[in-house]
């Protein structure tokens, strides 16, 4: 095969705001990075997701990768324009009976142990921080430094960024394919050589990289009209955490967020094998419903507007971030499942400093391609993202 | 059945015909800034069908309720946010 120079460094598929990380910290780095996406930036998960910044403690591999990148986020935050929305509001993971008020226990003294800031409330500390939840909640534990963002807007800053230190994107422009020797297919058949690809392109990065172990979940989402000071954090049950790990069933959970327009953002449900992005009725009932059970005011608000998205999950809940094994052109930064939004920042610090072949700030090895993947094919061939 | 309904549009009495929306009345007493938008900025019925949501005032204490699809009541209160 004829031996092209490279046009880019970089090509980096897809504009969400994985992909827009990584462009803006490539280009920091001064390389030659270009910026593909279909559609327009963060038109995909990023513009269907609640922009939730949280430290999670799931694993020892996710509370370090989204410590890292809450940190980044809240470092930046004097820095972030104003359409952004970010507001340090901290979640509330609000305990219903005995046993999750254990959960509020065990999470305060992980969290603690590792210097993230929690306080435990009792009943009427809740009650306090959130006169509209039902009166009986046992407790809760306030993680006091998350926060929340608008992620299309955190998207368009981030690529920004990126335009700034000489990126290129180029939005409405289909990928269709990943050249081994480094480069892409785009829509209208013709190529363009870089020194490496990323495939950020979430739920649809396996249609780039057949057989990559990426699954499309579906959520739903309900806002409200404006009813400013309705909600004060971002309010998780803990019965969350049994949901979101019920691998192969459809699940819901109350999951509520004050937006700074005073909007109410109500989640959440998980579904696999759902392809479509139609409103499905009986799981957007579920959800409610849970919600309502949490916070019975809710039922007055006026919703203004439900829609879904896909989430890009992977078996072990940690994202692909890294070359794909046995070839060093094609690299992911896909996977992140609902934490996105968190995680971008410090899924860009580690694919460039892996790139650029610099020490990572936290170990890289969790979320090493390799771990899940053997060499996949990844022979040019037709199959459209549509 | 009433000829006339009496409703007050902050505060203000207003009488109008069985079947009139509450959008009427608003504009009918002389309001027409019902809300304002993120960026303070003044609104107003736009689409008439209840999508647009820029018609929202608050109804007997019920906050961002489309004017355009709710009708007038004997006694009902209404407040802009304009």
């Amino acid at each position: 095969m004829q031996k092209l120079n490279p046009t880019f460094d970089i090509i980096i598929v897809g504009a969400g705001v994985v992909g827009a990380a990584c462009a803006a910290e490539c280009a920091r780095a001064g390389l030659k990075v270009l910026v593909l996406d279909r559609g327009p930036v963060g038109g995909g998960t990023t513009g269907a997701g609640m922009g939730h910044l949280v430290v999670m403690d799931d694993s020892e591999a996710q509370f370090a990768l989204t410590r890292y990148s809450r940190e980044l986020w809240n470092n930046l935050a004097p820095d972030l324009p104003k359409a952004i929305e970010y507001v340090q509001c901290g979640t509330l993971w609000v305990a219903a009976d005995d046993q999750e008020m254990a959960e509020v226990h065990r999470k305060a003294s992980f969290y603690t142990q590792r210097g993230v800031r929690v306080e435990v409330l009792d009943a009427a500390g809740v009650a306090a921080a959130e006169p509209n939840l039902r009166p009986d909640l046992v407790g809760g534990l306030r993680v006091v430094e998350d926060a929340v963002l608008y992620p299309p807007c955190a998207a368009r800053w981030l690529i920004e960024l990126a335009l700034a230190r000489k990126a290129q994107v180029r939005t409405g422009t289909a990928v269709t394919a990943l050249l081994p020797e480094g480069g892409v297919v785009l829509a209208d058949g013709s190529r363009l050589s870089a020194g490496a690809v990323v495939n950020a392109a979430g739920p649809w990065s396996p249609a780039l990289h057949p057989g990559l172990p990426v699954r499309k979940r579906k959520g739903h989402l309900v806002v409200t009209g404006r009813y400013p000071g309705y909600v004060h954090h971002q309010i998780v049950e803990l019965g969350y955490l049994k949901s979101a790990h019920a691998v192969g069933t459809d699940s819901v959970a109350c999951n509520v967020q004050p937006r700074q327009t005073g909007q109410v953002l109500i989640g959440s449900s998980r579904q696999y094998n759902a392809e479509g992005t139609e409103i499905n009725t009986p799981i957007l009932q579920r959800m409610l419903r849970r919600a309502l059970e949490y916070m019975p005011g809710l039922g007055r608000l006026t919703v203004t507007r439900c829609w879904t998205g896909h989430r890009a999950a992977t078996p072990d809940k940690l994202p692909l971030i890294g070359p794909i094994p046995g070839n060093n052109k094609l690299w992911l930064a896909t996977g992140h499942e609902g934490l996105g939004i968190t995680t971008c920042l410090g899924t860009g610090r580690l694919l460039a400093d892996l790139l650029l072949k610099r020490p990572t700030e936290i170990p890289a090895e969790p979320y090493a391609p390799a771990r899940l993947l053997r060499a996949l094919e990844t022979k040019p061939q037709e199959c459209a993202i549509s | 059945m009433r000829d006339q309904l009496n409703i007050l549009v902050n505060g203000k009495p207003v009488t109008v015909p069985p079947g009139t929306l509450v959008a009427a009345a608003v504009a009918q007493a002389g309001v027409s800034s019902f809300h304002t938008s993120v960026h303070h900025e003044p609104r107003g019925p736009l689409c008439g069908m209840g999508v647009c949501f820029e018609c929202c005032v608050t109804i007997n204490g019920q906050a961002y309720s489309r004017s355009c699809l709710t009708l007038c009541e004997e006694g009902m209160e209404v407040q802009t946010n304009g």
